[in-house]
């Protein structure tokens, strides 16, 4: 076995050259592929977090019903949720949270709003509630923070007086006035627009519910890991009217569309490896054709032609490594920066980018899944187009190949 | 003993469409510690009889047997395994693996018969020096003369400790002082220790050092005479 990888090894830098030129071709599109990964799956993983955050939880406790049909009677009591005991390691926090829409009028204006109660103590850790006030207080008693949108649209400032008009729970007529104390800035244009966040017992008293919640959302460790915390937080919930979802149950559409961005990107590294793969095999050839008079030479002396394949196939194999290492190497620098650095973008993409709801940087994942499926890739496709050289030795005829 | 027995050996080159006669119905043994010349004009089927013989290439007709054993018979890896042990090969030139050292190059029969290092390491000291070409031992190929390249060929040929030698036109790219110093290493081994040397030229020079020499002509003998 030493010999065949002293063999090997010197053979591949035979031809430094050509040696470099191959591994330094797998290397790019290792490099390249590496990049675009990292910076999709960076991409989803802001995403999925952002909504997570924001909207759905990791994983969401509601009322059996409330996902179907998202009313406020749908909404449970969340004296329900004390009696249980949710604390598990992979679960970094739970936040309660109750919502409803009402009519909200300043002047001669009125729009339509979506109301949030919520623990803003505990949004500002779950959500980052706070980072997104442009303008007064973030804590308040019985105040309201308006999203700048619709603020700007009744024409509210800080300390100005908001009148809301909706329905409460079950049916009971909800109105009342409250100050605005502050002013968010959402980068989601339909929050922009809509949103207005008030202290949970403040909402709960707006709708005569007290105590009751229409979710409890829930941050995993892992984002991935949800079907598993699913099931041992559904076994605690046993008996009660509540159902849990995760966050690829309620936000479909992120999922679709990230599997859709995920194998898009697939068809751009295929398009890519069927190019390198060119390369690759025309190395190969020549590594055959050159020395089909010395590889005659060997089966002649009594090396067997399947002592000869091991031989070329770990030559194969460092040459492929090589350039896989190469371009992890270089790779992991970069994604280690942009990692901890995403890029902020400017302009017309990042406004773009904040038209569909997502913040405007491409932050990047650093993900061992990354170079493993790249390399895994390469390694594939040098398998594959392995088989030319191993069955070209196979049916190597040896008084042909010393006629060379 | 016999080490070499061809009976009624032919080769046809495409037999299916325009068929050459390359050795028509050879029959010849050799005996251990001959130093035998097969020599001829060229295109007289020199070639093909050596590879017929080293089992490089398998008979049209007629049966090779080695040492006893017939070789008509045996699957490719067989007669690939049945080489590694039981002959040894030096060719035209570039014999050697450039990518390894003339010690090296000796050694790597012996590793590929599973010999143990102490036995490869005695063995291969001892054929450098033999061959003269000890201070050349850790040169790789490119960096040896023809003739010394040769000389690594015959030590390698010889690792094994094969029956016999097989030598196709060792000297062709040879000068005629390395030829002679190829020669004497070649005839003082086959007197000092009976090693058995099967070879082809067309070189006068070299056929007045064999000790046997059979005159093929369009693939038959036309005559085998000792000398
Ligand atoms: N693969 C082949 N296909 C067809 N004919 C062949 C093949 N190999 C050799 N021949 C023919 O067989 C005959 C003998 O060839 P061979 O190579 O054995 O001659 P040789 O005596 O070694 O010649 P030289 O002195 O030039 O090396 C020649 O006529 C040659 O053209
Ligand atoms: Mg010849």
């Amino acid at each position: 076995m030493i010999l065949y990888i002293k063999l090997a090894w010197r053979n591949v830098w035979r031809s430094k050259k050509r040696t470099w030129i191959t591994a330094s071709s797998i290397a790019f599109s290792v490099f390249f592929a590496c990049l675009m990964q990292s910076s999709q799956l960076g991409s989803y993983d802001n995403m999925i977090d952002n909504s997570a955050r924001f909207f759905t939880g990791h994983l969401g406790i509601h009322q059996v019903d409330f996902w179907e049909d998202q009313i406020i009677d749908n909404s449970f009591d969340q004296q329900a949720l004390f009696e249980l005991d949710l604390t598990n390691p992979s679960i970094l926090m739970g936040v309660p949270r109750l919502s409803s829409f009402a009519l909200a009028s300043h002047g001669d204006r009125t729009k339509g709003a979506a109301l949030f109660g919520v623990s803003l103590e505990e949004e500002a850790a779950f959500s980052y509630l706070e980072r997104k006030l442009i303008k007064g207080d973030y804590n308040t008693e019985r105040g309201v923070l308006m999203a700048a949108g619709l603020a700007a649209n009744l024409n509210l400032n800080v300390g100005d007086t908001l009148v809301l008009m909706g329905q409460g729970y079950h049916g009971v007529n909800a109105a009342g006035k409250y100050s605005v104390t502050g002013i968010l800035k959402f980068p989601i244009p339909a929050l922009n627009q809509g949103a207005i966040y008030l202290p949970l017992e403040t909402l709960q008293e707006f709708l005569s519910a007290p105590n009751m919640i229409s979710s409890y959302s829930i941050l995993l460790e892992d984002s991935q890991d949800t079907e598993g915390m699913k099931a041992h937080i559904e076994t605690i919930l046993k008996g009660k009217e509540l159902g849990v979802m995760t966050w690829q149950e309620m936000l479909p559409d992120l999922v679709s569309s990230i599997e859709l961005d995920y194998y898009g990107g697939w068809v751009i590294l295929i398009i890519l490896y069927v190019v390198i793969g060119f390369g690759i095999f025309g190395t190969f050839l020549m590594m055959i054709k050159e020395r089909t008079y010395e590889l005659g030479i060997l089966n002649a002396i009594g090396m067997t032609k399947r002592r000869v394949q091991i031989m070329v196939a770990i030559e194969i194999f460092l040459l492929i490594f090589l350039g896989v290492l190469l371009g992890v190497l270089m790779a992991t620098p970069i994604i280690l920066y942009f990692w901890s650095n995403p890029i902020l973008l400017s302009g017309d993409a990042a406004l773009a980018m904040e038209k569909f709801g997502y913040e405007p940087i491409i932050p990047f994942a650093l993900n061992f899944k990354i170079f493993y499926n790249q390399g895994i890739s390469i390694f594939i496709i040098a398998l594959f187009l392995a088989i030319y050289p191993m069955l070209a030795i196979k049916q190597m005829k040896i008084i042909k190949a010393l006629k060379e | 003993m016999k080490v070499i027995e061809l009976k009624n050996l032919s080769k046809i080159y495409n037999p299916d469409t325009i068929p050459v006669r390359a050795i028509n119905d050879v029959t010849l043994s050799v005996e251990e510690g001959e130093f035998t010349a097969i020599v001829g004009p060229s295109g007289c089927g020199k070639t093909t009889l050596l590879n017929m013989i080293g089992g490089l290439d398998i008979s049209s007709e007629g049966s090779v047997d080695i040492g006893g054993v017939s070789i008509n018979e045996m699957s490719e890896s067989e007669l690939t395994t049945f080489r590694l042990q039981h002959i040894g090969f030096v060719f035209q030139a570039y014999n050697l693996i450039p990518v390894l050292t003339a010690k090296e190059n000796i050694e790597f029969i012996m590793v590929l018969q599973n010999r143990d290092a102490k036995t490869m390491q005695e063995r291969s000291d001892d054929l450098l020096d033999r061959m003269g070409i000890k201070d050349q031992r850790d040169r790789r190929p490119s960096e040896l003369s023809g003739g010394q390249q040769q000389r690594v060929a015959v030590a390698r040929a010889l690792a094994s400790r094969p029956k016999f030698v097989l030598a196709d036109e060792p000297t062709a790219n040879l000068d005629s002082g390395s030829t002679e110093a190829l020669l004497d290493t070649m005839a003082k081994l086959n007197k000092e220790e009976k090693i058995t040397f099967i070879f082809s030229t067309h070189d006068q020079r070299v056929i007045d050092r064999a000790k046997r020499i059979i005159k093929l002509v369009d693939g038959e003998i036309v005559s085998d005479e000792p000398r």
